[in-house]
């Protein structure tokens, strides 16, 4: 498969200040990728070095098999971006918006356009200033989708939408992936991840701690586990594990924890006690990024 | 030219009410010409005995009694600090209110090359001051002509050009710096067109202060020259027209490798 997206020790220093250092990421045509990390992680740098927005300190980053800022305007072409923060000029009305992106794109995208604004339920008739956060984000989507491009980046694209729109939003989103989009994902929705995702990095202080399939990253050997009527045993058990458990929630319906070690000698400890029911789960996305987040260092 | 046309749009407010309220404040004062006609002998010497405020203006050189003196200190006024502050206005923001606004995202992640917005915000700069010029040239004109004065065409159509590339140079300094700030600064643009102004007014005043003529455009603008005799300064003006093209060449290389952050 070719490669949509590929960057090599990406650095970016904003003076002394870090932006990322050594991002390695690849992204193959017709993937969806997960980009996972809190506010200030960095995945917004990344993604304005791939747009050609910011020139890298070092590294490099190349987009269809481009390199990114010299080539950026033919690499926008291809493109649909969505900020974070879609901001747009006040005193212009929704529809003006939307001609003004598709004219930039020398392209009469004005059918999807409706289209798009219907299913998002957009009034165009309205001013900039008059939309509301949700509503930006969705003349955002317009403008992202309308031009049909191949490379879908989109930063933190559901914030401010409401529930409906954010299915509205995955359901056209997988309609542009079946016919063919690549789909470059940055979120801190960790739910969103793994529902939509095959891929996922998780991007931590400028770095990229984690890069696997999203069912992989699940499939880890740490599980959760809940223990319930054993009150007065839980010290014993807490004390006799050797290794060291992670989200120790203790309440009056049992303890929970989550378990990295060897599952027998777990087993083994608590079969000294008598408890009144024992759950071992798979933790969820959010929990393994926890996880990530927590052990950062160590990593 | 589809930034072109977006800048022509989203100023056209600010240039019509700027163009309308500069050139009709030159037009009714051209009108009270024939007033100031009639009073000449005693008013020419109140103006010219006014000492450094006499020469400040240039009237030391001109008669406010003549349409070209007139012309020269009371529209030419007008026109030089209108249009100086037009020019700043238009170009200190041109670029930096992309990011001021957070739209540079929006802009600058569309396929079209940073040079390609460079240019065509500054044709629209170029385009808007040419609009201005040639509004307030025209009600000059129907001014003169609705005075029954007789004044020299050519040297008349020359102080205009002047003026414009006294504008020019304005709105290309301007258009440099603002390839450098994050977010409009009207401060910085009034203040340097102001400066320019003021400039010009000290170095008429004083003689030891002749050197600074060399900063400031006005001194290519010089209504006594330009009005009566038909002539440019040129070493100021080959200065001019070196800071002009600096300010663009600037404005072209910085942002062309600016990191967008907002």
């Amino acid at each position: 498969m070719a490669k949509c997206i590929e960057t090599a020790n990406l650095t970016k220093f904003y003076g002394k200040a870090r932006g990322i250092t050594d991002i390695n990421l690849t992204v193959e045509e017709g993937e969806i990728f997960g980009f996972i990390g809190p506010n200030g992680a960095g995945k917004s740098t990344t993604i304005r070095s791939l747009l050609g927005l910011i020139t890298p300190t070092s590294g490099m980053a190349r987009v269809f098999d481009m390199e990114a800022r010299s080539n950026r305007t033919k690499i926008l072409n291809d493109i649909g971006y969505m900020p974070s923060e879609a901001m747009f000029y006040n005193g212009m009305r929704v529809a003006e918006i939307i001609k003004y992106s598709a004219d930039l794109h020398k392209m009469d995208c004005s059918s999807e356009a409706n289209i798009l604004c219907d299913r998002l339920k957009l009034d165009v008739k309205k001013k900039v200033e008059e939309l509301s956060l949700g509503n930006r984000k969705k003349v955002s989507i317009v403008c992202a989708m309308q031009h049909n491009p191949k490379l879908y980046i989109l930063d933190e694209p559901t914030s401010g939408l409401d529930p409906l729109m954010q299915k509205e939003f995955f359901a056209l989103l997988e309609e542009k992936h079946t016919s063919g989009a690549t789909i470059f994902l940055s979120s801190h929705v960790l739910s969103e991840i793994q529902h939509y995702c095959t891929k996922a990095a998780i991007i931590r202080e400028g770095k990229i701690i984690v890069c696997d399939t999203v069912e992989a990253l699940s499939k880890t050997n740490t599980r959760r586990i809940h223990i319930t009527g054993a009150e007065k045993v839980y010290p014993n058990i807490i004390e006799q594990l050797s290794s060291p458990l992670e989200d120790l929630q203790t309440s009056n319906r049992g303890i929970e924890f989550l378990y990295t070690g060897d599952i027998n000698e777990l087993l083994h400890i608590i079969s000294q006690f008598t408890i009144q029911d024992i759950r071992i789960t798979e933790p969820d996305l959010e929990e393994i990024f926890m996880h990530y987040y927590v052990n950062g260092e160590e990593q | 030219m589809v930034v072109y046309r977006q800048e022509m749009k989203q100023n056209r407010k600010i240039l019509l009410i700027w163009t309308l309220s500069v050139s009709f404040m030159s037009f009714i004062c051209l009108l009270l010409f024939s007033e100031m006609k009639s009073m000449v002998g005693e008013m020419d010497e109140v103006f010219a005995s006014m000492g450094n405020f006499t020469k400040a203006f240039g009237m030391d050189q001109m008669s406010m009694g003549t349409i070209t003196g007139f012309y020269g200190i009371e529209c030419g006024n007008i026109l030089g600090i209108g249009g100086a502050f037009l020019a700043s206005l238009l170009a200190i923001n041109m670029l930096s209110k992309e990011e001021g606004s957070r739209t540079a995202e929006f802009l600058l992640t569309h396929p079209i090359s940073r040079v390609r917005v460079i240019t065509e915000k500054l044709l629209s700069i170029i385009t808007q001051l040419a609009i201005f010029n040639i509004v307030f040239f025209l009600l000059s004109c129907i001014g003169i002509a609705i005075l029954g004065e007789k004044i020299e065409w050519g040297h008349f159509l020359l102080y205009h050009v002047a003026n414009y590339m006294l504008q020019l140079e304005i709105a290309s300094i301007c258009y440099g710096i603002s390839a450098f700030i994050r977010r409009g600064s009207l401060g910085i643009g009034l203040g340097l067109a102001a400066m320019f102004y003021f400039l010009n007014i000290i170095a008429n005043i004083s003689d030891k202060a002749k050197l600074v003529k060399y900063l400031t455009p006005f001194s290519y603008t010089d209504a006594s020259d330009i009005l009566s005799v038909g002539k440019i300064d040129v070493n100021y003006l080959i200065i001019g027209i070196f800071l002009t093209l600096a300010g663009i060449v600037i404005a072209y290389i910085q942002y062309n490798t600016k990191d967008i952050t907002a």
